[in-house]
C-alpha cells in the first residue's frame, strides 16, 4: 500500500516502486483506486480500463495496470460468487450497486481492497500470478479508515458472504504479507500527516514499510558559510569577483544571490527539522531526489533504481522472505 | 523575487477587484491537496476583512499552526473572531473549522422530530455514514454555507463567505449531487423508492441480497432510509438552494494549484468542470511558484562556477560564491520549471485570468504570513 498526503507524488511513487519490484523477473500489479487515470498519465497510456493492462517491462519482470472501478468490482463480486451476472444488471437499475458503492463508503472500500486481496491469492497451476500488488492507496488522511472498513462492514454484516469477505481481507491487511509506504515532502504539513497516519496506523496494528521523502532538496548551503545564519553580501561580492565578474556587477548581483542563499537556507531548515522529527519517530527512511523535467517514464526507472525496494526488510517477516 | 509571468497572455486575474466587489457574496475556493488552498482561501478572507469587509472563513481540516494563527482552537462549527487585524478599516474577520459529523447531526435534527432524530443517531448505519461517507465532507461544507449565507442575509453580520473546500475532485460533487439525487429520489418517486428497493429486494431478490449483505446489513439500511425519509424533501430543497446560490452572480469560484503536474491536472479538472456546469470561475491562483532573484542565466553561474573551481580557492569568499552560484543553478531551474508547467496550463485554458503566488521560504502560521501572500495576490 503506497499512501501519502496529496501533493507528495504518492501515484509516482507507487509506480516506481512497482517498477523497482518488477525487477529481475518478477510481475507486479499495479492499482489504482481513485478513478484519476494517475497511471495512464505517468505511462503515457490511454485510459486504462477495469482490465489489467501491461503498463512496463522491467529488467525481465513486468508492470501490469489496474484502475478499479468500485461499480464494476461490485458486479464482477457478484458474479464471481453467486454467478448472477443478470441479478447484477437488475440491482444496478434498481439502484442497489450505486447505493452500495456511493452511499455506503465502507461497502466501497471493502470492495477495492478486496480486489487487492484477489489478485494477491490468485493462483494459476498452483503459483502465483503476481509477485506482488502495489496499491495506489488513498490519502494519509484516509488511509486508516480505507484498511479498517473491512472490520466497519465485518460488524454491520454480522453474517453472509460480505461478512467473510470482510473478515478474510482484515486478515491479510493485517498480515506480515501487507506493508503500508507513506509518501512524504518534508514540508511541515505532509510530515505531520505522515506522524499522525503512522500512529493511527500501529495503534490499529498495521506494519509500516517505508516513510518515502519525496524530491529531498540537496544540502547546497553549509550553515558555515553563514554569518550568524544569513549571507554576508560583501564576503560573497568578493567571491564573485575572484569567478572574473566586475566588481560593479558582482555587487548587484551579491544582493540578489543573498536572497536566495537565505531563503535556501531557510527551506533547508524547515527540511532538516521535519528530517529530524521523522527520525525521531523511529521510522525507516528512504530519499528520492527531484527530477527535472517532470517525471516521464525514463524518471520512473530512475526512481525506481534509488528505491531499490527489492533490498528492503521487514521486520519481522517480510513481505517476501 | 521577480515574480514570473506565464508565457502565453492569459489574462490577469484581479484579485482585488474581486475581493472589493460589494455584489460577491461568496468566494469559493477548490483545488487538489498539498497546493496551499486553505492558506490562500485564509488569506483572501484576511485581505478582504482588511479592506473593510466583513468577512467569515469556513475552513476544512487547516493545518494546525495555521488554525492557531486564526484563533481556531477545536472543530466547533462556530465563527469566532481572528485578532490582530489591521484596524485601519472597519472590517472584520471571523473564521471556523468544519465539524462534519456535528453538521450532519443538525440537518438530522433540524428535518425531524426529537425522536426520530435519536432514532436516527443510534442507527449504526448512520454512525458509519455520517462519520465516513465519502462525500459527507463536500456535502456538509455546502450545507453550513447555506447556513452561513442564511444568516448573511438575515443578520448581515457578515457581507463575505471565503469557503475551502476539500481537497478532491469530490469537492465539485454538490454539482451533480449524486449524493443527492440518492438521497432524495424516494422523494421523487413519491417517497418510497428505496423503500421499493429494500421492500422488492426482499421479494424479488430477497434471498440473494441477504445472502451478500446479510440480514442484519439490509435491516439497518431499511431503518435508516425510512427514518430519514421524512427529511429527503428538506435535503432536496436545500441542496437545490445551495445548487441554485452558488450559480449566482453573488458567487465566485477560485481554484488553487501549485506549478506541479498532477496538481495542474486537477485544476484542469475544476475549471473544465465549473465551465461546463456555467458555475462563476473567477479565475486561478497559481501557487509556490519558485523564482530567481538574480537575474545572471544558468549559463553564467556555471562559467562563473567553473572559473572558482579551476581557482580551488578555499577562502570563505570563494566557498559562499560556489555554494550561491549553485543556489542560483537550482533556483533558475525550478523557475524555469514553473513557468514552462504554467504556460501549458494557461495554453490549455486561454479564457481563464490567472495570477501566481510566489514560493515562500517556510509554511504560513500567522496573519504576517497570511498579509503578505495577501499583498503578492495583488502585486503586479
Amino acid at each position: 500500500m503506497v499512501t501519502g498526503k496529496g501533493g507528495t507524488g504518492k501515484t509516482t511513487v507507487a509506480a516506481a516502486l512497482a517498477l523497482g519490484l518488477a525487477a529481475g523477473g518478477h510481475r507486479i500489479l499495479l492499482v489504482e483506486v481513485e478513478g484519476r487515470q494517475g497511471l495512464a498519465q505517468l505511462f503515457d497510456t490511454p485510459p486504462l480500463p477495469y482490465v489489467e493492462t501491461r503498463l512496463a517491462a522491467s529488467q525481465g519482470g513486468e508492470v501490469i495496470g489496474l484502475a478499479v472501478d468500485p461499480e464494476a468490482a461490485m458486479l464482477e463480486y457478484l458474479e464471481l460468487f453467486y454467478s448472477i451476472k443478470r441479478g447484477g444488471s437488475v440491482l444496478r437499475k434498481m439502484g442497489a450497486v450505486d447505493f452500495v458503492t456511493t452511499i455506503a463508503p465502507g461497502l466501497r472500500d471493502v470492495l477495492l481492497t478486496g480486489k487487492a486481496k484477489e489478485a494477491v491469492t490468485r493462483k494459476v497451476g498452483g503459483r502465483p500470478v503476481f509477485d506482488a500488488v502495489v496499491l495506489d492507496a488513498p490519502p494519509t488522511g484516509r488511509i486508516t479508515q480505507f484498511l479498517q472498513a473491512t472490520h466497519e462492514v465485518a460488524d454491520l454484516a454480522k453474517f453472509g458472504p460480505i461478512h467473510k469477505q470482510s473478515v478474510g481481507v482484515s486478515t491479510l491487511l493485517h498480515s506480515p504479507q501487507t506493508v503500508i509506504h507513506l509518501v512524504t515532502l518534508l514540508e511541515e504539513m505532509p510530515v505531520q500527516e505522515t506522524l499522525d497516519a503512522a500512529a493511527e496506523l500501529r495503534a490499529a496494528d498495521y506494519r509500516i514499510g517505508r516513510v518515502i521523502v519525496n524530491r529531498a532538496r540537496p544540502v547546497l548551503v553549509e550553515a558555515g558559510l553563514l554569518h550568524e545564519g544569513s549571507v554576508d553580501e560583501q564576503t560573497l561580492a568578493r567571491g564573485l569577483t575572484q569567478a572574473g565578474l566586475q566588481s560593479g556587477v558582482a555587487v548587484g548581483l551579491a544582493t540578489a544571490l543573498a536572497t536566495e542563499v537565505n531563503e535556501y537556507s531557510q527551506r533547508q531548515a524547515v527540511e532538516a527539522e521535519a528530517d529530524d522529527q521523522l527520525a525521531a519517530a523511529g521510522l525507516p527512511i528512504v530519499r528520492l531526489p527531484e527530477l527535472s523535467p517532470p517525471v516521464d517514464v525514463g524518471g520512473l526507472f530512475e526512481l525506481a533504481g534509488a528505491l531499490e525496494p527489492r533490498e528492503w526488510q521487514y521486520p519481522p517477516n517480510g513481505v517476501r522472505s | 523575487m521577480t515574480a514570473a509571468k506565464p508565457r502565453r497572455r492569459a489574462p490577469v486575474f484581479d484579485v482585488d477587484q474581486l475581493l472589493k466587489d460589494p455584489e460577491i457574496k461568496v468566494i469559493v475556493t477548490c483545488g487538489s491537496g498539498g497546493v496551499g488552498k486553505t492558506t490562500t482561501a485564509a488569506a483572501l478572507a484576511l485581505r478582504a476583512a482588511e479592506q473593510g469587509r466583513k468577512v467569515v472563513v469556513l475552513t476544512i481540516d487547516p493545518a494546525r499552526r495555521l488554525a492557531q494563527a486564526l484563533g481556531l482552537t477545536e472543530l466547533d462549527n462556530t465563527p469566532r473572531p481572528v485578532r490582530g487585524l489591521d484596524a485601519a478599516q472597519s472590517g472584520k474577520l471571523q473564521a471556523m473549522m468544519l465539524d462534519m459529523k456535528r453538521t450532519f447531526d443538525e440537518v438530522v435534527s433540524a428535518h425531524t422530530t426529537p425522536d426520530k432524530a435519536e432514532q436516527v443517531f443510534a442507527n449504526p448505519f448512520y454512525q458509519s455514514l455520517s462519520a465516513s461517507f465519502a462525500g459527507t465532507q463536500e456535502y456538509m461544507a455546502m450545507e453550513k454555507l447555506s447556513q452561513l449565507r442564511s444568516q448573511l442575509v438575515a443578520e448581515g453580520e457578515w457581507d463575505l463567505i471565503v469557503v475551502d473546500t476539500p481537497p478532491s475532485r469530490s469537492a465539485l460533487d454538490f454539482l451533480d449531487v449524486r449524493m443527492i439525487r440518492l438521497l432524495t429520489a424516494p422523494a421523487r418517486a413519491g417517497g418510497k423508492a428505496y423503500l421499493k428497493v429494500v421492500t422488492a429486494s426482499f421479494n424479488i431478490f430477497g434471498k440473494v441480497l441477504t445472502r451478500i449483505l446479510g440480514n442484519d446489513l439490509l435491516g439497518n439500511v431499511s431503518s435508516f432510509v425510512a427514518s430519514l425519509e421524512t427529511m429527503f424533501g428538506g435535503f432536496r430543497e436545500r441542496a437545490d438552494q445551495t445548487y441554485e446560490l452558488l450559480k449566482g452572480s453573488d458567487t465566485a469560484f477560485v481554484v488553487v494549484s501549485s506549478p506541479e503536474p498532477d496538481a495542474l491536472r486537477e485544476a484542469s479538472f475544476f475549471v473544465e468542470r465549473l465551465q461546463h456546469e456555467q458555475m462563476p470561475l473567477a479565475g486561478v491562483l497559481m501557487n509556490r511558484l519558485r523564482g530567481a532573484a538574480a537575474g545572471l542565466s544558468a549559463e553564467g553561474a556555471g562559467a562563473a562556477l567553473e572559473r572558482l573551481a579551476e581557482l580551488a580557492d578555499d577562502s570563505p569568499a570563494s566557498l559562499l560564491a560556489q555554494a550561491a552560484l549553485r543556489v542560483h543553478v537550482e533556483s533558475v531551474r525550478a523557475a524555469a520549471h514553473d513557468r514552462a508547467m504554467i504556460a501549458r496550463f494557461a495554453a490549455a485554458h486561454p479564457d481563464v485570468p490567472q495570477r501566481s503566488i510566489p514560493a515562500l521560504p517556510t509554511d504560513v502560521h500567522d496573519l504576517v504570513g497570511l498579509r503578505a501572500v495577501g499583498d503578492s495576490l495583488a502585486d503586479g
